[in-house]
């Protein structure tokens, strides 16, 4: 049942990713040169939504379908990792034009090219599982 | 019916999108109980593929299978949209953002990302080996290191008001303008 949940809230967002065209190369540059809304817009407007959900959760203190208490752990507050790791991913994602999500999108909609760049995401996150502990985070 | 598939088929405007998106993380939290985000899939599927020699990797990979499912139903809900109900039009960017694009080179707007860059006859060209090994390096080794990437941070995290998500969220931009301003131009020029 959970997995099934999953894969269908997964399908959603997949295609909410491709038809808001928030996966697409052109809309990234597009907002990193700070010449149209729209992504401005989606990912603004997500935040909202999520943080009004979150603080409705809490208000009315509502349980999981899987009997347990909400709450969810905020992650761990690393200044130097949260900023270095975040410039360098940014690096990436405004060459690529896609996060870790619209990557899969990508290929699900027939960029098959993006495949490499998958690859090349799991080769940095072996190298940063290599080199984790003379990081600075 | 028919006229139903042809309005959704338009692209979806931001305040229909944005809110569905936002709405992933109560409904991870109510019908799972867990985080929305995307990054940590990579590792999971590291984990999965290599033995217990790193200490990043040592950790029960199994319990994150949903997370697994959910990116490749990422992937299959983006086949279903692109192959049942596509846009047929070029994505609308500004016409200052197409005109820029086509001085640095860029020819092909049909799609969501160009085939100068992205096509299959391309692969294996300067430009698209360093965008898609480059980049897609970079959206790994940084997503991990910053421990999450734009859902898991601009979103679940800004949503949660976490003050290590804002400063991951600044980052990405401070590495996304740098690219998009001073880098894109010189590796199109490659093109």
């Amino acid at each position: 049942m959970k997995l099934v949940v999953a894969i269908l809230l997964g399908g959603i967002f997949g295609i909410v990713l491709v038809k808001s065209e928030v996966i697409s190369w052109f809309r990234i540059q597009e907002m990193f040169w700070f010449q149209g809304f729209h992504m401005y817009g989606v990912i603004g407007s997500a935040v909202v939504t999520g943080a009004l959900s979150l603080f409705i959760i809490r208000k009315m203190q509502l349980k999981s379908l899987t009997g347990e208490e909400i709450r969810p752990r905020p992650k761990p507050f690393n200044k130097v990792g949260n900023l270095v790791g975040g410039i360098f991913f940014g690096l990436g994602w405004a060459l690529t034009g896609a996060c870790p999500g619209p990557l899969y999108a990508l290929v699900g909609s027939g960029y098959a090219t993006l495949l490499m760049a998958i690859g090349a995401a799991l080769l940095g996150v072996l190298t940063y599982g290599a080199l984790k502990r003379y990081l600075p985070h | 019916m028919k006229a139903f598939v042809e309005w959704i088929s338009q692209p979806w405007p931001w305040y229909v999108a944005g809110p569905m998106i936002g709405l992933m993380v109560p409904l991870l939290l109510i019908l799972l109980n867990k985080s929305f985000g995307v990054s940590s899939s990579l590792r999971h599927f590291c984990a999965m593929c290599i033995p217990n020699r790193m200490e990043y990797f040592k950790y029960n990979w199994r319990a994150e299978g949903w997370n697994l499912l959910f990116v490749a139903a990422i992937a299959g809900g983006a086949w279903l949209a692109t192959t049942f109900i596509p846009n047929a039009n070029p994505v609308e960017i500004s016409a200052q953002t197409t005109a820029q694009l086509q001085s640095m080179g860029i020819h092909d707007f049909t799609g969501l990302a160009p085939q100068d860059i992205f096509g299959w006859e391309q692969l294996g060209t300067p430009v698209s080996l360093i965008v898609l090994l480059i980049g897609g390096f970079l959206v790994g080794f940084g997503t991990r290191y910053a421990n999450g990437c734009t859902s898991g941070h601009a979103i679940m995290g800004l949503s949660q008001l976490s003050p290590g998500s804002l400063v991951a969220t600044v980052g990405f931009f401070i590495g996304g303008l740098i690219v998009s301003w001073w880098i894109l131009p010189f590796i199109l020029q490659l093109l």
